[in-house]
């Protein structure tokens, strides 16, 4: 049972974003398998998204929020620490990592929150229907300006990331695919805006223009023919270097981190027969997203893979929210207390730094954002009116007095079970002698497990997922 | 005894156009290739009879006039692959033929203090610290927020808090055998315990008259002349401004960010000399490439060479190298060739203004323009 509590755990924290112990508790009673089938399948078991209304009665103006931050903050967060359907949601941010767009240019939240609602929506589905719609989706056409790619005046900006960042990876494709990729999207535009003044803002949609649309030949990858965006996609779907370059995308977000992307031309995967099986999920599953979910979690290489990650910081941050609970409600505040934190630690969500989105793995932690990393879960965790706090200390309470090995090793436990090494222990075992053994009747009990916790969320090991 | 060189890099991100930066109004190729994106003639701000800025970057001219900026024409390196990614790794890692990870000022602060005696040697301003300063055991100070809250723990009581951080200076110190990513926590974790204390003075000991503009790169060449003045010992700045990836609506986006860098630099510039604090302070500023030559109606796409400029009262003003050829047989793929290895320029700050041997850093000998005063 303890074991199964500890995998449990893992796969909350991959599949989303950690898990209360009275959650852990109740999925770990089900089983494994039947726990993944319900995260791929969250529709058919009942579990419902966070409650839009919620947020309507406290945060309206989250739903459209215009080109400000927080308030596009404020809604993906409220959605990311509320969801019913964790796997969904991380799915989402992964979209949101691959297909990166961003507020500093698109300067409208209310088209960004709308593809992040067709993450949430397609992001399990088939890949070719997902990749469609996104090639129709206002938020990417702009973002990557093929609103300004004509039959007369090529646009290769779309053409190209679509190829290198989207689907098979530099090396796959020449510069003449990418003119031709290009070619093949022109006319795929979206409805002239209506200027901003005097009626606000207004919804974008995709339009096709078939007289903007280049009607000409065009070679792209051996195939030749008048080309247009959807034969550009149905021929990038059954290249083998797309499966692999989705599998390892895949991978590299839930498993373990891969090199940074402009390396997998040059360097293997770590684990090359993990690429393989996922890889051949997709491919036999005719490009579901599902198939190689389910691949990936049932296996060993994901079973094993504990700990070795670096969390990311929306990771960090929703999960410790998860844990302390309390934010049911955006409360006002929510917007720079809460749903910036991930900006301050260097992962500014609906707004990645460029079309490649973020530099992950260790290059999430420097000396500044670790400093705001520990504070921040350290505030959290300081905090004794949040329930996961309670809940925490009540747990212990009911193991009795405890000496200072019990009050470190249950904190420890109910922190994940978190895993520590030697020297990290040894330091929070000192911290909890300075007390002696704990007695609920001391009236700074309460206060020694905070500062165990707060100390256990300063440590290296709390970094990892 | 002579102050220590620091350098500041600005990196402008995402591809800084070229062609309507250091404009060629007196090319008629520049106008038969930019029939859209263009900066009409009576707007340039002529340098010479050839050239001339972006109207946007006027103030920078004062820069130029006085002989403190040298424009490095055509700065690249050979088969662009003219995506972002890669090529600010080329410029980040000095490696155009494999995947480095090395940053090639992680070398130049690890040559500048082997012993790792200040954790402050480079600073790093924004939310993710940069590929070129990053090499395995070398600190660098990043700074994220504003120096005024620069701190670890702060949210513990004073009286505790000593305590709680030589626990936790403890538990971050480095044993073997924990693997690579729990070495480089647990010396970032130490790291930045020691740079808050150092940095955080920063603040306290400045004062200036200057007005900096309310922008993000103003706030941050404020927080570089801060740690500056306080004499900590930092030798590297770094900060980035962006998004030049201007594929479409490139007029006024570009107008827009050369604005703010002709607001922010010569306001940084200013509180150097109101401090007395200029003399030693050279400032770099680059992009990953240039854009094509022939605009696609909106804007510009990825290309190849692009220009480079370094300021400072060290510098020897003017220009450097020529404006690559724009005829369409010396094109490369329809953008410029770049005439001027990117490595020739970190070569003479390296060795003409850093004092230090620029061939490890580089990873090779190349051409030194002399745009340093000795």
């Amino acid at each position: 049972m303890a074991d199964d509590i500890g995998l449990m755990a893992h796969l909350m924290r991959r599949a989303g974003f950690g898990a209360s112990r009275v959650e852990l508790e109740a999925r770990a009673a089900k089983g494994y398998d039947a726990t993944v089938e319900e995260l791929l399948n969250p529709e058919e078991h009942g579990c419902q998204r966070a409650d839009v209304h919620t947020l309507l009665r406290y945060q309206p103006a989250s739903l459209l929020p215009g080109g400000q931050p927080p308030m596009g903050n404020v809604n993906w967060m409220f959605n990311l620490v509320n969801t019913g359907r964790p796997l969904e949601e991380k799915m989402a941010l992964f979209w949101h990592q691959v297909f990166a767009t961003g507020n500093s240019k698109v300067d409208n939240y209310d088209q960004l929150l709308e593809q992040i609602q067709l993450f949430r929506d397609k992001g399990m589905g088939n890949y070719r229907e997902l990749l469609l719609a996104l090639s129709k989706n206002p938020t990417m056409l702009f973002w990557l300006d093929n609103n300004e790619n004509h039959k007369t005046a090529v646009n290769e900006n779309w053409g190209r990331e679509l190829l290198e960042l989207f689907s098979l990876g530099v090396g796959n494709y020449t510069e003449v695919d990418v003119r031709e990729a290009s070619r093949a999207f022109t006319g795929w535009t979206f409805e002239a805006k209506i200027p901003r003044l005097p009626y606000g803002r207004y919804p974008w949609h995709f339009k096709y223009m078939p007289e903007d649309h280049d009607d000409s030949e065009k070679t792209f990858l051996g195939r030749t023919g008048n080309l247009n965006g959807e034969d550009i996609i149905d021929i990038i779907v059954q290249e083998e270097a797309c499966h692999r370059f989705i599998a390892r995308h895949v991978y590299n977000f839930f498993v373990a981190d891969e090199p940074q992307v402009p390396a997998w031309q040059i360097e293997p995967p770590r684990d090359a027969a993990a690429i393989d099986a996922m890889a051949t999920s997709f491919r036999e599953s005719g490009c579901e997203m599902k198939a190689m979910l389910r691949t990936m979690f049932t296996s060993d290489f994901f079973k094993n893979a504990r700990y070795n990650k670096i969390k990311s910081p929306a990771e960090l941050v929703v999960s410790t929210l998860r844990t302390v609970g309390g934010e049911e409600l955006p409360r006002p505040g929510y917007g720079r207390e809460i749903s910036m934190q991930p900006t301050y630690m260097g992962q500014d969500l609906l707004n990645p730094p460029s079309v490649e989105g973020w530099h992950t793995g260790a290059e999430w932690i420097n000396s500044g954002s670790l400093m705001s990393r520990i504070n921040f879960a350290a505030d959290m965790f300081g905090n004794s009116g949040r329930p996961g706090v309670q809940d925490i200390i009540s747990r212990l309470k009911a193991q009795g007095s405890l000496t200072p090995d019990q009050l470190v090793d249950g904190c420890l436990d109910l922190m994940g079970p978190l895993e520590v090494g030697h020297e990290t222990r040894q330091e929070l075992l000192e911290q909890a002698q300075t007390g002696g053994n704990l007695s609920w009747d001391d009236e700074n009990a309460e206060q020694r497990v905070m500062e165990i916790l707060q100390l256990i969320v300063a440590m290296r090991e709390y970094q990892f997922n | 005894m002579a102050k220590d060189p620091v350098l500041v890099v600005l990196q402008l991100s995402g591809g800084n156009d070229y062609l309507n930066t250091v404009v060629p109004y007196a090319n008629s190729l520049y106008w038969d290739n930019r029939t859209s994106i263009n900066i009409p003639e009576d707007q340039v701000v002529q340098l010479d009879d050839k050239v001339g800025f972006n109207p946007s970057m006027a103030p920078l001219k004062a820069f130029y006039d006085e002989g403190k900026m040298a424009i490095m024409h055509g700065v690249g390196y050979a088969n662009s692959p003219r995506s972002h990614f890669r090529s600010m790794d080329i410029w980040h890692t000095c490696e155009p033929e494999k995947v480095g990870t090395e940053g090639w000022l992680g070398r130049v602060i690890r040559d500048i203090d082997p012993n790792k005696e200040n954790v402050v040697t480079g600073v790093s301003f924004g939310q993710s610290m940069f590929r070129a300063m990053a090499l395995a055991g070398v600190p660098v100070a990043c700074v994220s927020g504003s120096l005024e809250t620069y701190g670890m723990l702060p949210g513990i009581e004073q009286q505790k808090r000593e305590k709680i951080l030589q626990r936790f200076a403890k538990a971050y110190s480095p044993v073997m055998g924990q693997g690579e990513v729990m070495d480089y926590l647990g010396q970032t974790g130490l790291d930045s315990l020691t740079g808050a204390d150092i940095l955080k003075v920063a603040p306290e000991k400045y004062s200036s008259t200057v007005a900096y503009p309310d922008t993000k790169l103003g706030q941050r060449l404020r927080g570089v002349s801060q740690i500056h003045n306080a004499e900590v010992g930092t030798r590297i700045f770094y900060l980035d401004h962006g998004p030049y990836d201007t594929h479409a609506g490139q007029l006024s986006a570009h107008k827009q960010l050369w604005s703010e860098v002709a607001a922010a630099v010569p306001a940084f510039f200013d509180d150097l000399r109101e401090q007395g604090n200029a003399d030693n302070v050279v400032m770099l500023m680059f992009t990953e490439f240039g854009r094509r030559v022939r605009d696609n109606g909106s804007g510009t796409d990825h290309g190849a060479g692009g220009v480079s400029f370094v300021i400072g009262d060290a510098v020897k003003g003017g220009q450097y190298g020529e404006y690559p050829s724009m005829k369409a047989q010396d094109l490369v793929q329809g953008d410029l060739n770049p005439n001027m290895d990117f490595r020739s320029v970190y070569t003479t700050l390296l060795e003409d203004w850093m004092k230090l041997d620029a061939k490890s850093i580089v990873n090779g000998t190349f051409e030194k323009p002399a745009f340093i005063n000795n």
